[in-house]
């Protein structure tokens, strides 16, 4: 049992590392997706949409490969705390700007946007 | 002074995940930091529901889990949008009710709202949240009923049921 724990641990020891930089890429990726949303949709409150994926799964798979290549626990306590202080302030820093914009009057898009415009348009 | 107790506990164990050491001076450091933190708190008044929300809200660690797998189902459906050949959306305002009572389960609720993609919350008036989507078929109120019914029992308990 011990050493099929041991050579588990030896696996884990071997594998965290390629998975870690795997999910750092997978963020970075998103995050990129996320700024590809940000330039292509119309108005403000689409593009803080688009914004909210590089704050939700862009930045938490980073820090989940980080965890995962992280040295120590005091490593991890420390991407941890940036996780949720993360998770915590994104959506109030979010709220902010969607509140300013409609306090300061900037109409929202609404309704279908993309293909059926664009074909009123080619008509 | 359970919500005392609760900061003391969050801000030594923030110490001890920050700095690592153990040699008594960084520890009496430490203990002066929380000391003084707690009395500044203390001062201000905030050591209460809102200010040390640590003891009550064990409701939350149930709540997050299920949040999180919204969040993953959520994004799929905003990275899709992003990345799709034709730009194909549908952004919507709508109203939303909701059932919580204290300001901290309305803070919850919103705070998931804005923090799934797809939907923010941009304004909030009395119990009335103003939440714009990015596809009007998916944030139609009734979608956001079971975030309410679950933030509303996380944070206010069974007394929200009253």
């Amino acid at each position: 049992m011990a050493d099929l724990l041991n050579q588990l641990a030896d696996i884990w020891e071997v594998v965290r590392f390629p998975l870690g930089a795997a999910f750092c890429l997978a963020g970075a990726l998103l995050c990129m997706v996320g700024t590809v949303g940000v330039l292509r949709f119309p108005d403000v409150y689409t593009r803080l949409h688009a914004a909210s994926i590089t704050d939700t799964s862009g930045a938490g798979l980073v820090l989940l490969g980080m965890a995962l290549i992280a040295p120590g626990w005091l490593v991890i306590a420390k991407v941890i705390a940036i996780g949720l202080f993360l998770f915590l302030t994104s959506p109030t820093a979010c709220h902010a700007l969607a509140n300013a914009a409609h306090t300061a009057g900037v109409q929202p898009v609404i309704g279908r946007v993309g293909q059926a415009q664009d074909a009123e348009g080619d008509a | 002074m359970a919500y005392f107790l609760g900061l003391v506990l969050a801000l030594a164990a923030f110490w001890l995940g920050m700095s690592g050491h153990t040699e008594p001076l960084l520890l009496i450091l430490g203990a002066v930091s929380v000391a003084l933190s707690c009395i500044l708190a203390y001062r201000l008044d905030i050591i209460d529901r809102e200010g040390a929300p640590y003891v009550r809200s064990f409701g939350l660690l149930a709540y997050y889990p299920w949040l999180f797998w919204e969040i993953i189902k959520a994004n799929w459906v905003v990275i899709k949008a992003c990345v799709k050949a034709d730009l194909d959306i549908a952004p919507a305002l709508v109203k939303v009710k909701t059932c919580c009572r204290s300001d901290l389960a309305k803070v919850t609720f919103a705070n998931s709202i804005t923090l799934t993609p797809g939907t923010i919350t941009v304004e909030i008036d009395g119990d009335k949240l103003l939440v714009h989507g990015l596809y009007e078929q998916l944030s139609q109120p009734e979608a956001f009923a079971e975030m309410d019914r679950r933030s509303a029992l996380a944070v206010d308990g069974k007394e929200a049921k009253a």
